[in-house]
């Protein structure tokens, strides 16, 4: 997500912070210190007081190298060793986020929150309405008992005096699957079974405490070995940075990356087997399909709109078909996407070819850390044979328009869903009983993949910059 | 003419840059015409300044720190009621 808060930039100056560390060999020796480095004594803090910050900061970093914070064994492991264990470690795990405990603030348990400017007047219609019994007075004062409290917001209808409030729990009402929930101590939790990987909880936790896992240390082991490391860059990149794409490849391998391929070669190819696979399933009869390209769609029709799953597209994804090219060049290569959010990592997990990913967010923390100045870095040729329509995968509306581009002659209804939220999966669990399109392309995040958990850019200017290189990019 | 300079260097585009091109649209309708909206490479002053105070603007030459669009255009009004 583009719009910056301290959170995000907290986490970025972390990233960098473990990216130089990482690039000049020091991570072990050095590691230790940041915490100290970025609240010493006497400083702001962000929390109660620098202990606590220093704390948080410390968590962060482990879930940046990798780890899930619930994995800690010792509260006395020092980041040095989490750095060691990741430098070693051999396999990825599938589990993409983690909650920071330390970090999680615990937010209100019932959402309905009764404020000082309760009067405790004689009517009392909240007590009187709740159905409940979770209304009890303390001094002169509604309290609301959170144990008894179901949330139906009854009492803040009644109080004449505006007293009640409510108040969100900001990672509870982003997840648009309900898959993150309290436990006994207050403090959030992901079920892996019902999470989607959409990367909305990150974005939305003003604490900063849902961590996406990094791959820097395996990374920093590809480019230290003999083995070529390919980046393979989703289209939604061409947007992230003030500079033409040429620039943006330059400054990939000015951080040390062999060779760079667009995702957009891929794109080409999921566009010409969904054109191809949409004629067919319309020739059939069926009375739509939807797009596939979207990760955290395809998890979203896996886990919880199965009736929705026939009509899935059965084209691979852009990343796909281009992993399977940049592998055929680099059988023993390093193959890293670098993409804009959490989905595409947790697909790059099951991709036989697809090795790591690294998020835009930390692309632009790795270049700071490496010195890499993007506006005089040295332009690089990029693939003229991809098409336009290729290059506008990702936004909302991008793979319609490609694949109109490639069936010209078919009869193509479309049906955008931009952006996945409660009301939509509503509404997508009712495409099967009745359609108002043939072609339905879902997005999770709003805006299309350039408003990805982990851009930089704001949306609305990433697209101009991926509009000007769609202009001049081969006419599909 | 006041000419805005918005840094577009590496750090401070990754320290949220790219809101600062929201400006154009931003801008008051009485001083669209009077302003210059400009790109500019690494303005320097992240490796100039510490602590870093990222995204870095440039109206008529004089340094905002953490800009922000709001922030611009106050600028931007001091700039053209004192001329």
């Amino acid at each position: 997500m583009a719009v910056t808060n301290n959170a995000m930039l907290i986490r970025r100056e972390l990233m960098t912070r473990l990216a130089k560390m990482l690039n000049e060999g020091t991570i072990e020796k050095e590691i230790d210190r940041i915490p100290i480095e970025m609240r010493p004594r006497h400083s702001e803090t962000s929390r109660c007081c620098i202990h606590k910050d220093r704390a948080v900061i410390k968590y962060k970093l482990m879930a940046l190298l990798g780890f899930n914070i619930e994995d800690e064994e010792d509260e006395l492991t020092p980041l040095s060793e989490y750095a060691r264990m990741a430098l070693e470690r051999e396999k990825l795990t599938d589990t993409m986020l983690t909650v920071v405990d330390e970090a999680c603030s615990s937010c209100v348990k019932a959402n309905y929150v009764v404020t000082n400017m309760c009067r405790g007047c004689v009517a009392r219609p909240c007590t009187m309405n709740c159905n409940k019994d979770a209304i009890v007075f303390v001094n002169g004062q509604a309290v609301i008992e959170s144990s008894k409290c179901v949330n139906c917001g009854l009492c803040q209808k009644v109080c004449p005096f505006h007293a009640i409030i409510y108040q969100p729990v900001p990672c509870e009402e982003s997840c648009p699957v309900g898959a993150i929930s309290k436990d006994e101590h207050g403090i959030e939790h992901i079920n892996k079974e019902k999470c989607i990987n959409c990367g909305k909880c990150v974005v939305a936790c003003p604490f900063g405490a849902v961590m996406e896992k990094t791959h820097f240390a395996e990374l920093y082991q590809g480019f230290k070995s003999d083995k070529k490391v390919v980046a393979m860059v989703a289209p939604a990149i061409a947007g992230q940075f003030k500079v033409p794409m040429e620039k943006i490849v330059g400054a990939l391998k000015e951080i040390g990356f062999d060779d760079v391929v667009e995702v957009a070669l891929g794109a080409d190819i999921t566009t010409q087997n969904e054109s191809a696979e949409f004629l067919e399933r319309m020739d059939e009869g069926a009375p739509f399909m939807t797009t596939s390209c979207c990760p955290s769609y395809v998890n979203l029709v896996d886990k919880h709109i199965p009736e929705l799953k026939p009509f899935v597209s059965h084209t691979k994804s852009p990343m796909y078909y281009t992993a399977e090219v940049a592998r055929q060049k680099y059988p023993n290569g390093v193959l890293v996407m670098v993409a804009p959010c959490t989905g595409k990592r947790h697909e790059a997990f099951y991709d036989p070819n697809v090795d790591l990913v690294l998020s835009f967010e930390e692309f632009g923390a790795l270049m700071v850390a490496h010195g890499v100045e993007i506006t005089s870095t040295e332009p690089e040729s990029i693939n003229m044979e991809i098409t336009n329509v290729a290059r506008g995968f990702g936004y909302s509306g991008g793979v319609t328009n490609a694949v109109k581009a490639y069936a010209p002659t078919a009869n193509i209804e479309p049906l955008v869903v931009n952006g996945i939220d409660k009301a939509q999966i509503r509404a997508l669990k009712q495409l099967p009983k009745s359609c108002s399109g043939n072609f339905v392309e879902v997005m999770s995040c709003e805006g299309g993949c350039v408003g990805g958990c982990n851009v930089i850019a704001n949306p609305k200017i990433a697209l101009r910059q991926i509009d000007e290189l769609m202009k001049r990019s081969k006419v599909k | 003419m006041t000419t805005v300079k918005i840094c577009s260097g590496t750090l401070c585009y990754v320290m949220g840059g790219s809101e600062l091109w929201t400006l154009p649209e931003a801008l008051p309708a009485e001083l669209k015409d009077r302003v210059t909206v400009k790109g500019s490479p690494c303005l320097g002053y992240c490796n100039n300044e510490k602590p870093v105070k990222a995204p870095y603007v440039e109206v008529n030459g004089k340094v905002i720190r953490e800009a922000s669009v709001s922030k611009i255009i106050e600028v931007i009004k001091d700039e053209i009621g004192g001329k």
